[in-house]
């Protein structure tokens, strides 16, 4: 079969273009999508001398019906039992890929046909509706761009852990929908309506309890993601969206809204989604996402070298605007303010970034961020001070890399039991 | 001839009409708000959406399609359906159904326990229906909802009151005989009810 389509070949970061390590030591460099000459889209390896040919002396690929990305770059999710997170050390800007974008789900990803999917509002309404995809497409329709972060995505312990593994449950899109004030004033929400349920349609059938005050403020029912429909990973075909608040509140695959009086407490805002405080007691219905940031580059595993290094990372805030980054360079003694990319946006990643001269001394680097409501990134030592030694959902410490005089980065694990 | 005349007087009127215009728009852009200014039938403007207080989209939904799918229940009792259920029963489903995930008789599965271990053997104590759990509603609203994990909703309404009562019997909140039904079930107090508290972080300088 004549390969006259080399769209894609899976690898990332070739530092140093040895092959071997480029290859994973296979014999054939790659995977490449290629199509036929039937125009049939096939999956093939590429031969190893194919990549190094002289490319301005041979006709390119055609146009294609989908992009795909380089041969030579690997970006990709790292999945576990019951989630898959983000790569943010591969990430540009603010905009997460929507095929890197994190998962977490309790039962799987639902395959939903939108044409039987629909959305259903009662309870304490004036009139209880049933809204098709097609329905929620007509009224006026907003987007944002703005993350999600699990609440429950802090891993420490090892010095062997890349910022996906630390914290890559989070991710940012621009969310197309209709805003649920949009629909409450479509179905009459009744004024003693203080709590509603929203319920997906899959197998877990997921439930939160989420104050109607939100819904009014800046809930969306989000039925698009960078420009395209949700993904089924996210949603499909359409998602409750609560711009800063933890993501297990913004239920995917959404059937259904119900208004209540009072919270339903479900298994998964008292069992799950609580997190200790001091004195034996526990912390429920803790919505917003506490600001944060994270150095992703450099980061481990990366070796520096030294010279100039631009120091870069994310940082945001579940309450608003992140308005200031600092970043230290020795070990948390002097920290300075660090450079913002725009957009700075509500409640949503920011990129920074800090030049930095390393001249080969052992030290360590750490950011921290303050968003406009006055709060500041707190240490491990802080958060264990204010709640207890235990951990659990909502924790946002300070993190630092190690760089260790050949140029190694490690995370710093700390304890303070 | 007439028709020239015409065009050449419209072309005055049209010139005169623009440059008046500008003026006007030149001093009224120093002197006056934006929605005071008299309407330029040539100026952009961008009004504010005419929000309807409906759309009429979507459709009615009837009751029988909003019972179809409302299975919640609230610690209230409301939305528990008729039917009832013992511990004795409930073993029984439990251990064929349930016990391969959580453990026997609910305790140190590979997914959970649900039963407190009198003698933990770790030092930190698991998180269960008995010590963490603060309404026994939640207990049957989880089950149906979305137990047993490989088959989601196959369960009787039936069932899940017996796997209640079960686990309610098992962390020993209710007794052996005692039956579990949309009456007794929102009654049941949970050595968990006073363990939460509502969320006080509000930004600001002091880490909560």
């Amino acid at each position: 079969m004549k390969i006259d389509k080399i769209i894609e070949i899976t690898q990332r970061f070739p530092e140093k273009l040895s092959r071997r390590k480029l290859l994973g030591g296979a014999a054939t460099a790659a995977v490449a999508i290629v199509q036929t000459a039937k125009g049939q889209t096939i999956q093939k390896a590429v031969p190893e001398n194919a990549i190094y040919e002289d490319p301005t002396k041979k006709l390119g690929t055609l146009a294609g019906e989908i992009g795909t990305r380089s041969p030579f770059v690997k970006s990709v999710k790292k999945p576990s039992d019951i989630s898959s997170r983000s790569p943010l050390q591969d990430f540009y800007g603010i905009i997460t890929p929507s095929d890197l974008h994190f998962e977490r789900h309790h039962a799987g990803v639902p395959v939903i046909n939108p044409n039987k999917h629909e959305l259903v509002i009662h309870g304490l309404v004036e009139k209880p509706l049933v809204f098709t995809l097609a329905d929620l497409k007509r009224f006026p329709s907003v987007s944002r761009i703005a993350f999600i972060e699990c609440s429950g995505n802090f891993r420490g312990g090892k010095e062997n852990l890349t910022p996906q593994e630390i914290c890559g449950l989070t991710s940012q899109s621009e969310w197309t929908g209709v805003k649920l004030s949009t629909l409450f004033r479509e179905v009459g929400v009744k004024p003693n309506a203080s709590w509603f349920l929203a319920e997906g349609g899959d197998a877990a059938v997921m439930t939160r309890s989420i104050p109607v005050k939100k819904g009014w403020e800046d809930s969306i029912i989000a039925y698009a993601q960078n420009g395209e429909p949700i993904r089924p990973e996210q949603g499909y075909p359409f998602r409750l969206f609560n711009p800063g608040w933890e993501g297990n509140t913004s239920v995917k695959w959404l059937r259904r809204l119900e208004l209540s009086d009072t919270p339903y407490y479900t298994r998964e805002e008292t069992s799950k989604y609580t997190e200790p405080i001091k004195d034996g007691k526990f912390r429920i219905f803790s919505f917003d996402i506490d600001a944060r940031s994270i150095i992703t580059f450099p980061s481990f595993p990366q070796q520096v070298e030294k010279g100039w290094i631009e120091i870069r990372g994310l940082a945001w805030s579940g309450r608003g605007k992140v308005v200031k980054v600092e970043v230290s360079t020795d070990a948390g003694k002097n920290w300075q303010i660090a450079q913002l990319n725009d957009p700075i946006l509500d409640k949503a990643h920011v990129q920074f970034r800090h030049l930095w001269q390393w001249k080969g001394e052992e030290t360590e680097i750490l950011s921290r961020v303050t968003d406009e409501t006055g709060y500041t990134q707190p240490t491990l030592k802080q958060l264990f001070e204010a709640r207890g030694n235990d951990g659990g959902y909502h924790m946002n410490p300070i993190t630092a890399w190690q760089i260790k005089k050949d140029g190694k980065v490690l995370f710093k694990p700390e304890t303070f039991k | 001839m007439n028709k020239q005349r015409y065009l050449l007087g419209l072309a005055a009127l049209l010139f005169f009409g623009i440059a008046l215009q500008a003026c006007y728009q030149a001093m009224s852009k120093e002197s006056e708000p934006l929605q005071n200014r008299p309407v330029q039938s040539n100026e952009p403007k961008v009004l504010a959406d005419t929000v309807p207080s409906s759309f009429g989209y979507g459709r009615n939904a009837t009751q029988a399609e909003i019972d179809r799918l409302d299975i919640d229940v609230r610690p209230d009792g409301k939305g528990l359906p008729k039917g009832e259920g013992i511990s004795a029963k409930g073993k029984v489903i439990f251990e064929e159904k349930c016990v391969a995930c959580h453990g026997a008789g609910g305790i140190g599965g590979p997914n959970g326990s649900l039963v407190t271990n009198k003698t933990p053997t770790d030092k930190r104590r698991e998180k269960t229906i008995g010590n963490y759990w603060p309404y026994a509603t939640t207990v049957f609203d989880y089950v149906r909802r979305a137990m047993p994990f490989n088959e989601p909703g196959s369960l009787s309404n039936e069932e899940v009151y017996h796997l209640t009562a079960y686990l309610l019997n098992a962390n020993g909140i209710i007794d052996e005989k005692d039956v579990i039904n949309a009456q007794t079930l929102p009654k049941v107090e949970m050595p968990a009810k006073n363990l939460f508290v509502p969320d006080d972080r509000k930004g600001g300088a002091e880490i909560r």
